[in-house]
C-alpha cells in the first residue's frame, strides 16, 4: 500500500492557545481512516488544517503530506488549486452547507468549470451524471433545483457529488450522518464507502460515533484534547484498548444505567389512575392550497395516537424526524391544543382545566428539550431559569421556600446551591441539561417529558445524564416519556416503547422485546439501520482476520 | 412566481384603498368644515360659500369620496384652489423634476453603497473598513438640508461647476437639466448611501461566516471569488429591505431638499400648498406619494423573490 495522505507532528494553535498537539496519521490509497473524539477533541481542526481553511487566527506547524508534497508549505493560489481537485470534503450540516440561492446542478458544476476547465454545458451535463451518481436520479431530483427543495439525506448526496466531482484523491468526511436519521445515515454511509471504494480514494471519516467508526473505517485514531491517545486497526484496536481514556469513551458508549428490578417505589396517593391518558389524539395542521378550485388538505401529524402512562413508568417514543414525536410532546404538555381526541392528565384535560385544577396539571407534567441553551434566556440567572415553573404554585409558597426548592432541585442534579447565581453561558453542554432537569423536578412533577435530552451531548457526558435521569427516577418514582431518534438511548433508559412512523404508533410492547424482535416492517428497517458497535466491530475482526490470515 | 407576484399586487392594491380613505378622513371628514380650515376664520361667507360649493360640501362623505376616487383614476384631481388651475396640471409638472430626482439619489446610494459595503467586508478588521466604518458614521450624523448647503459652497459658490439652485427644465436640454439636479441628488443620496454601505456591510459578513461559503472554499474558489459568487446575493436581501424603506424618507428628504435648492417639484409644491392651505392639492399629492412609495415597496418584493428561490412558493 502507498502512502497517500500523511500528516505529520501537526501543531495548530489559535491566537497562541494550543488547539492540536502533535497529531500524525498515515491513509493508504483506498483505505478509510477513522477519526474519532469527543466535541473539541481537534477532528474537525485537523481536517480544517489539511484544507488550510482554519479559522482566523490560526497557525499551523508540522508536515500534512499528500503525495510527498507538504500542503503547508503551498501558497494560498496553489491550494485553491488543490481543493476541491485532489481533496474534497463533506461536511456534517447538509441544511446549510449548500448556497441556497443557487440551483444544485450549478453548484456541482462550479468546481468542474473551475479545475477541468470543462465548458459550462459540459460541466452541467457531467453534474447530471454525478447526481445519478450519488442516486438522486434526473426524475426524482433536477439538477435545476434548489436546496430548500431536498429532504436534509438528499441535501447531504449532493454534497458528496460535489467533494467527488473532480474525483479527488482524498475525501475528508467531517460528521458526514451526524444530522441525519438512522435510516438515511445507513444510506450515506454506504454510498460513501462505495465510492472510496471504486474510485480508490482515501477517506477521513471523522465521527464522535464509535458504532459509525467501526462500520467503516479500517484504521481508527482517538483523540482528546487535542491529542491523538491511541490508534490501529480498528477491530484489533477495539478488542485491546490501552489508554484509559479510550476505555472510558467505550464503556459510556455502552453504558445501560443501573436499574432497581421491578417497578421503583410509587406515592401511593394516585394508586392505578395513569398519570397521562391519550386517547385518539389527533394533530394536524393546514396546508397551502393546491389549486384555487380545491379545499386545502390539512397534513396530518399526528394521527389518532392512543396511549397511557402510570406512575414510576417509563416510556420509549422512537421515530425519524418528521415523524411527529415532537409535535405529539407539544400537545402533551398544552403547547398546541389537539385537532381531535382527548388527553387526561390525572384525569383532567389540560386544555379545558382553568384555575387551580390547570395549575395542578401543569405542575404534574414537567418537559427537558433536547438543547438546552436554547431554551434558557441567556440575560436570566439559573436561580430564576430554574424558578420558572414555580408561578404554578403562585400562592401556596413564600419567596424563600421558593429559593429552597430551586436550590434543592439544583443539588438534587448534582449542582449546588451557589450556582443559582450564574448565568446559563457559564456553565457546560452537560452542565445546562442539569439545570434543564433541575427547572423541570422544581415543580415535583410526576411525569417528565424529555425530547431529545442527550442527542446534543457527548457520550461520556450522555451516560451521566442517563445515569441522573435512573437516579432520579428510583428515588422519587418519575415516570418518563422519553422522545429520541437514537435506539440506544431509549433502550438504556426505558421498560416500554413506541415507534412511531408517519403520524402513528406503528408498534409498541417491552423496550428488549421490540428492539430484539421487531414485527412491524418499519420497526425491522429502523433496527437494521441504527449502527451497532458490537455487530460492526464483529464484521470487522473477521475482515481484519481474512486479510492477516493464511 | 406569477402566484406570487399577484398576490403582492393585490396587497398593494389593498394598501393604496386605505391610504386614500385615511387620508380622505384626516383631511375633509375631521376637520369638520374643510372649507373654512382652507380660509382661516376670518373668510367672507360667501367666499365660504362658494369654496364649500366647488368642493361639493353639501354632499354625504362618502360620496365625495367616492367621486374623488373615481376622478383620481381618471386623472382628474380637481382644481387647485390657489393656482386655479387643475391639480392633475400641477403635478405633471412637477413629477419631472421630482422623479429623476429620486431616481437619480436612489441610483446613487446604491451605486455607492453597494461597493463601498462589499468592498468593507472583504477588508473586515483592517484600516480600510474602520475608514469606511468612519466616513458612514459621518454620513448618517450630518443631516442633509445642512450637506446640501455645505455641496453649494464647494461646487457652486466656490468652484461654480455647476448651479446653486434652480431648475433650466427639460426643454433647455438634458445636461443643464441633469447639472441642476445634481447636487440635490448628491445631498439626498450620499446619507442614504452611508446606511446602506453599513448594511450592506454587516449583512455580507454574517454571509461569509455561513456554512456554504465553507464548501464553496473546500470546492478551490479563491476567498474574491466566493465573495463575489455566494455570498453577496445572500447578504443582498436585507439591503433591498433597507433599500425599500429607505425610499420613502427619500420621498420625505425631497420636501426639504427641494426648497434647499428652489427645484419646482413635488416636495416643494407639498410644502407651499400646506402652508396655503390648500387641501385639495395636497391631499392629491399626498395619495401620489403614498402610491409610489407602496409601488417601491412592489417592487422590493418582487426583487426579493429574483434574489432569493426560497420566497417564489409564498
Amino acid at each position: 500500500m502507498s502512502g497517500l495522505f500523511a500528516i505529520e507532528g501537526l501543531d495548530v494553535a489559535i491566537h497562541g492557545t494550543p488547539i492540536l498537539k502533535g497529531v500524525s496519521l498515515e491513509i493508504a490509497r483506498g483505505e478509510t481512516f477513522g477519526l474519532v473524539g469527543e466535541s473539541g477533541s481537534g477532528k474537525s481542526m485537523t481536517a480544517l488544517a489539511a484544507m488550510q481553511l482554519l479559522p482566523h487566527g490560526a497557525q499551523a506547524r508540522g508536515r500534512i503530506l499528500l503525495d510527498g508534497a507538504d500542503v503547508l508549505s503551498l501558497s494560498e493560489a496553489a491550494m485553491c488549486r488543490l481543493r476541491g481537485r485532489r481533496i474534497g470534503m463533506v461536511f456534517q450540516e447538509p441544511m446549510t452547507a449548500l448556497n441556497p440561492v443557487k440551483t444544485i446542478g450549478e453548484q456541482i458544476a462550479e468546481g468542474l468549470v473551475l479545475h477541468l476547465r470543462l465548458s459550462r454545458a459540459d460541466a452541467m451535463e457531467r453534474a447530471r451524471q454525478l447526481l445519478d451518481r450519488v442516486g438522486l436520479t434526473r426524475a426524482k431530483v433536477a439538477p435545476e433545483r434548489f436546496p430548500h427543495q431536498l429532504s436534509g439525506g438528499q441535501r447531504q448526496r449532493v454534497v458528496i457529488a460535489m467533494a467527488i466531482a473532480c474525483r479527488p484523491d482524498l475525501l475528508i468526511a467531517d460528521e458526514p450522518t451526524t444530522a441525519l436519521d438512522v435510516t438515511i445515515q445507513a444510506q450515506i454511509l454506504s454510498l460513501i464507502r462505495e465510492i472510496a471504494d471504486t474510485e480508490k480514494m482515501g477517506c477521513l471519516l471523522i465521527s464522535h460515533d464509535l458504532a459509525v467508526v467501526a462500520e467503516m473505517a479500517d484504521r481508527v485514531a482517538i483523540m482528546k484534547d487535542g491529542e491523538i491517545v491511541e490508534s490501529g486497526r480498528t477491530a484489533a484496536l477495539f478488542a485491546n484498548l490501552q489508554h484509559p481514556y479510550s476505555k472510558a469513551l467505550m464503556a459510556a458508549s455502552n453504558h445501560v444505567p443501573k436499574r432497581p428490578k421491578g417497578p421503583p417505589r410509587t406515592p401511593a396517593s394516585h394508586g392505578t389512575l395513569p398519570i397521562l391518558s391519550v386517547r385518539e389524539l389527533v394533530r394536524s395542521y393546514p396546508q397551502p392550497r393546491r389549486s384555487i378550485f380545491r379545499a386545502a388538505e390539512p397534513f396530518i401529524a399526528v394521527d389518532k395516537v392512543s396511549f397511557e402512562i402510570r406512575a414510576g413508568q417509563s416510556v420509549g417514543l422512537v421515530g425519524e424526524s418528521g415523524c411527529g414525536k415532537s409535535t405529539l410532546a407539544r400537545a402533551l404538555l398544552g403547547l398546541e391544543a389537539p385537532n381531535g381526541g382527548t388527553i387526561e392528565v390525572l384525569g383532567q384535560d389540560p386544555n379545558a382545566a382553568r384555575g387551580a385544577t390547570r395549575e395542578a396539571v401543569h405542575r404534574a407534567v414537567q418537559v427537558v428539550f433536547q438543547d438546552p441553551y436554547g431554551s434558557f434566556n441567556p440575560r436570566h440567572r439559573i436561580g430564576r431559569v430554574v424558578a420558572e415553573p414555580l408561578h404554578l404554585l403562585r400562592g401556596e409558597i413564600s419567596a424563600r421556600e421558593m429559593r429552597e426548592r430551586v436550590a434543592e432541585a439544583l443539588v438534587e442534579v448534582g449542582l449546588s446551591e451557589a450556582d443559582m447565581a450564574k448565568y446559563p453561558h457559564e456553565f457546560s453542554g452537560g452542565q445546562r441539561q442539569r439545570v434543564a432537569i433541575a427547572r423541570a423536578l422544581v415543580t415535583r412533577p410526576k411525569l417528565i417529558v424529555a425530547d431529545e435530552p442527550v442527542s446534543a451531548l457527548d457520550v461520556s457526558i450522555r451516560a451521566q445524564i442517563l445515569d441522573l435521569f435512573a437516579d432520579l427516577r428510583a428515588r422519587h418514582g418519575l415516570a418518563y416519556l422519553f422522545i429520541s431518534h437514537d435506539l440506544s438511548v431509549v433502550r438504556a433508559i426505558t421498560d416500554d416503547v413506541m415507534v412511531m412512523n408517519g403520524g402513528k404508533i406503528v408498534e409498541r410492547g417491552k423496550t428488549a422485546r421490540v428492539f430484539d424482535h421487531p414485527r412491524h416492517p418499519y420497526t425491522r428497517m429502523l433496527v437494521a439501520a441504527a449502527p451497532r458497535l458490537a455487530d460492526a466491530l464483529a464484521i470487522r475482526a473477521a475482515i481484519e482476520d481474512e486479510r492477516t490470515g493464511p | 412566481m406569477l402566484v406570487y407576484a399577484a398576490k403582492r399586487f393585490a396587497g398593494l392594491a389593498a394598501t393604496l384603498l386605505v391610504a386614500t380613505a385615511l387620508v380622505f378622513l384626516v383631511l375633509e371628514v375631521i376637520p369638520g368644515d374643510p372649507a373654512q380650515v382652507m380660509l382661516g376664520i376670518n373668510a367672507q361667507e360667501d367666499t365660504l360659500a362658494a369654496l364649500r360649493s366647488q368642493m361639493g360640501l353639501d354632499r354625504p362623505a362618502w360620496l365625495r369620496y367616492l367621486d374623488w376616487i373615481t376622478g383620481f383614476a381618471s386623472g382628474d384631481l380637481g382644481t387647485s384652489y390657489t393656482y386655479s388651475v387643475p391639480v392633475a396640471d400641477l403635478v405633471a409638472a412637477r413629477i419631472t423634476v421630482s422623479l429623476p430626482l429620486a431616481l437619480l439619489a436612489l441610483a446613487l446610494s446604491t451605486l455607492i453603497a453597494i461597493p463601498v459595503g462589499v468592498y468593507a467586508a472583504s477588508k473586515r478588521g483592517h484600516w480600510q473598513d474602520s475608514g469606511i466604518m468612519a466616513l458612514t458614521q459621518v454620513g448618517i450624523a450630518i443631516p442633509n438640508f445642512w450637506f446640501a448647503m455645505l455641496l453649494v459652497f464647494v461646487f457652486a459658490v466656490t468652484l461654480r461647476l455647476v448651479p446653486s439652485g434652480g431648475f433650466p427644465g427639460w426643454e433647455a436640454g438634458i445636461w443643464p437639466a441633469l447639472k441642476a439636479l445634481m447636487l440635490p441628488a448628491v445631498a439626498l443620496a450620499l446619507p442614504q448611501a452611508a446606511i446602506l454601505a453599513r448594511v450592506m456591510r454587516s449583512s455580507l459578513i454574517d454571509a461569509l461566516h455561513e456554512d456554504y461559503v465553507r464548501t464553496a472554499r473546500a470546492k478551490g474558489l479563491t476567498r474574491t471569488a466566493v465573495l463575489w459568487r455566494h455570498a453577496v446575493r445572500n447578504a443582498l436581501i436585507p439591503v433591498l429591505t433597507i433599500l425599500g424603506l429607505q425610499f420613502s424618507f427619500l420621498i420625505a428628504g425631497t420636501i426639504i431638499i427641494e426648497n434647499v435648492f428652489y427645484l419646482p417639484g413635488l416636495g416643494r409644491l407639498i410644502f407651499q400648498a400646506i402652508t396655503q392651505r390648500d387641501l385639495i392639492v395636497v391631499k392629491s399629492v399626498v395619495v401620489l406619494l403614498v402610491a409610489s412609495v407602496i409601488l417601491v415597496t412592489f417592487l422590493v418584493d418582487l426583487a426579493y423573490a429574483l434574489v432569493d428561490p426560497r420566497l417564489r412558493r409564498h
